[in-house]
């Protein structure tokens, strides 16, 4: 179907959310500090084309060499990871660090496992390289009613070029919180596999603090059955390029899901993170918020965020937002809503972006009331970020996020 | 006894077309429990010298001197001059993104009193002083001046003069865009610090009306960057009947 016409039908009566934009976006003054706002209703999106039908292949040899001008990559800067995308991945195992848990198994699986391709195939070249290459893929399962946090840690994957490929799968009713933690460095592409069964409970955390040197791209496929809900986290703070694009298909009727991440980029960082969310069945619900903040010459970030509502997903909720907060010259921040809806029958769609700068009058307003120069930057940033912090669920992880911003914010930050 | 000087001040600031001047040799000496009004047309200067005595690092003092008890305050970062008890109430309060009132005042209190307020007492008192000014609850969890409308701006500025309790408070038209309703909380609320605190005050405005509900003890003219008359607050009554042409004649007329 005409994904344009399902816009415009849609855009002018189901969209209620997005005339009215949460207060402080609306209240924005265009143009003042340079703030740049997007929120719409009636316009001002550019619909992907049927997002559902693009071409999907586990094989690298199906895709065309990488150019930079395709959708998928063209924010990205790929001349500086052709090993990913073009060249021979080393697809071995590699050393992984796990917290014990009950009801929860670490372990190496072979491309013969059966979970393997039921969240979701690669639609682009880099993530069908990882999937041509890799040898065994770690499969994280979890079972048991009771709510469990378990982290597994990657710390080890050096400099060759990797493909990786995960699954994490939550039997039906289960509940946990897994954590993973990425650092050191690495030059990786790889795929992750989420499966919820019926009215299980999971919060994926997918946290990079690599060395500076390092390049990540991430495809995250996630499967949410009925009345399940995954909280899906993303938090990019280390690396060189770090593209983490999460894709969740609500696949069962009730089922549930929040976005949320988390970035800040420094001089010369590249983070982005392409969101996808499928509408898939009804009474489906989606949340995605997305904050980030940029320092630094050449810091730069890319969210862009698909939803589509498919003609299944009768009575669904969804809204997705973005808010960059800018803390020096030289950055850019990239962030791109689209909104796809092909049923009339929906609760509520709606979306909205913005790019707000913290300037040299905000400074000084906030000096001239005592608070120091640090101080005022510190505020600023834990403030808009806190809301993100606040909604991921695990204490532990949640303090040490807010020590890991401060240390981006003063530049202290080991990397 | 606190005194705030302001000796021979000239500044000026960094325009497209160059440096151009804008205070040209200001004299005024504030004691403690004063209350100074300056009035003076738009352009004349009065918003200069309060970014300036704030430290505003846009305005270069090019000379002269500004002293807070016989301290130098020009050497002063803007964070110092408010932890030493100078505060600025702006024509134009900035809008921060990501900060609550409530985060914000108790920032503010912590890092002029040098340790956070006790949390009990701190709390009755924001309430309170809010309550005063007749702000909503809900103001304590929005953002700083985001979304607020002018009043409510302006209102948000006295909250802070009340409860950061400054030695000297310059207030930079606090008056303008105010309906008569907000103009008289707002002059309470002034009204209320210098009774609790006995703090000094600048009163930059320009019209009379605010002056109805803050007396000034010394009203000084201001015009092309520095005071051209100053008197009582006979003075004001003169400026609400006659204006500023008087002190307009086109002097140089070129
Ligand atoms: N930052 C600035 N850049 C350029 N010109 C300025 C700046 N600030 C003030 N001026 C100019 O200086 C003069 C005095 O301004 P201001 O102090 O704001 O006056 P007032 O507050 O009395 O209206 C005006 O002509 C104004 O245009
Ligand atoms: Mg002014």
């Amino acid at each position: 179907m005409s994904a344009a016409s399902a816009l415009s039908k849609s855009a002018s009566k189901t969209v209620p959310e997005s005339t009215t934009p949460t207060a402080d976006s609306s209240t924005l003054p265009v143009g003042q500090h340079g703030i740049k706002e997007h929120s719409d209703g009636r316009f001002g999106y550019v619909p992907v084309q049927t997002r559902s039908a693009r071409f999907k292949s586990v094989n690298v040899a199906d895709f065309e060499a990488v150019t930079g001008r395709e959708a998928v990559w063209k924010h990205s800067p790929v001349a500086k990871f052709t090993d990913l995308t073009a060249g021979a991945l080393d697809g071995s195992r590699y050393t992984v660090e796990s917290t014990p848990s009950a009801d929860v198994s670490v372990e190496w699986v072979p491309r013969t496992d059966a979970r393997i391709g039921t969240a979701g195939l690669p639609e682009e070249r880099a993530a069908a390289n990882a999937w041509s290459a890799f040898d065994e893929a770690l499969a994280v399962t979890v079972s048991g009613e009771e709510a469990k946090e378990i982290t597994v840690t990657r710390s080890g994957l050096g400099t060759i070029a990797r493909g990786a490929h995960t699954i994490i799968e939550a039997k039906p009713f289960s509940q946990a919180t897994v954590i993973l933690h990425n650092t050191g460095d690495a030059r990786l592409s790889e795929n992750v596999e989420i499966i919820l069964g019926e009215s299980a409970n999971l919060t994926v955390v997918s946290l990079q603090e690599w060395d500076d040197s390092a390049v990540h791209l991430a495809n995250h496929f996630a499967s949410v059955g009925r009345d399940a809900r995954l909280k899906h986290v993303v938090v990019s703070l280390g690396g060189s390029i770090v593209r983490v694009n999460p894709s969740v298909r609500l696949a069962g009727p009730g089922s549930d899901t929040l976005l949320l991440g988390l970035y800040f980029a420094d001089a010369g960082q590249h983070l982005e993170q392409q969101v996808y969310v499928f509408h898939d069945a009804p009474r489906s619900r989606s949340r995605v918020n997305y904050k980030g903040a940029l320092q630094g010459q050449d810091a730069r970030t890319v969210w862009i965020g698909d939803v589509l509502i498919g003609n299944k997903a009768a009575g669904t909720d969804s809204y997705e937002q973005n808010r960059n907060l800018v803390l020096s010259e030289g950055t850019r921040a990239d962030s791109i809503p689209n909104l796809e809806i092909e049923t009339g029958d929906i609760v509520g769609a709606g979306h909205a972006s913005a790019t707000g700068r913290f300037d040299d009058e905000q400074l000084f307003y906030l000096q001239s009331r005592g608070i120091t120069e640090e101080e005022a930057r510190r505020l600023v940033v834990r403030g808009f970020l806190t809301e993100v912090v606040q909604q991921i669920g695990s204490p532990e992880l949640e303090a040490r996020l807010q020590l890991a911003i401060e240390a981006e914010l003063i530049g202290t930050d080991d990397k | 006894m606190s005194v705030l000087e302001i000796k021979d001040l000239h500044v000026s600031v960094e325009t497209d077309q160059g440096t151009k001047q804008i205070l040209r040799g200001v004299n005024l000496t504030i004691n403690e429990g004063e209350i100074h009004a300056i009035m003076g047309p738009n352009g004349s200067g009065k918003s200069t010298l309060a970014y300036t005595i704030a430290g505003h690092p846009k305005y270069h003092v090019e000379s002269g001197s500004i002293l807070l008890d016989g301290a130098e305050v020009l050497t002063m970062t803007v964070d110092a001059r408010a932890r030493a008890g100078l505060f600025l109430a702006m024509q134009y309060p900035v809008e921060i993104p990501g900060v609550t009132v409530t985060n914000f005042l108790r920032t503010a209190k912590t890092a002029i009193e040098g340790e956070a307020p006790p949390i009990r007492t701190w709390i009755k008192d924001v309430r309170q002083a809010m309550t005063n000014l007749r702000m909503d609850k809900t103001f304590a969890e929005r953002n700083v001046n985001e979304g607020f409308s002018g009043g409510e701006k302006k209102r948000n500025e006295i909250l802070q003069l009340e409860l950061l309790k400054p030695k000297f408070a310059v207030l930079d038209e606090t008056d303008s865009g105010l309906d008569v309703d907000a103009l008289k909380i707002v002059s309470e609320g002034v009204n209320r610090a210098k009774a609790n605190t006995g703090l000094g005050l600048l009163l930059i405005t320009h019209y009379t009306r605010i002056l109805r509900y803050i007396h000034p003890d010394f009203v000084h003219v201001f015009v092309n960057g520095k005071i051209a008359e100053q008197g009582g607050p006979e003075l004001a009554d003169r400026l609400e009947d006659e204006g500023y042409d008087r002190f307009l004649v086109p002097s140089n007329v070129g």
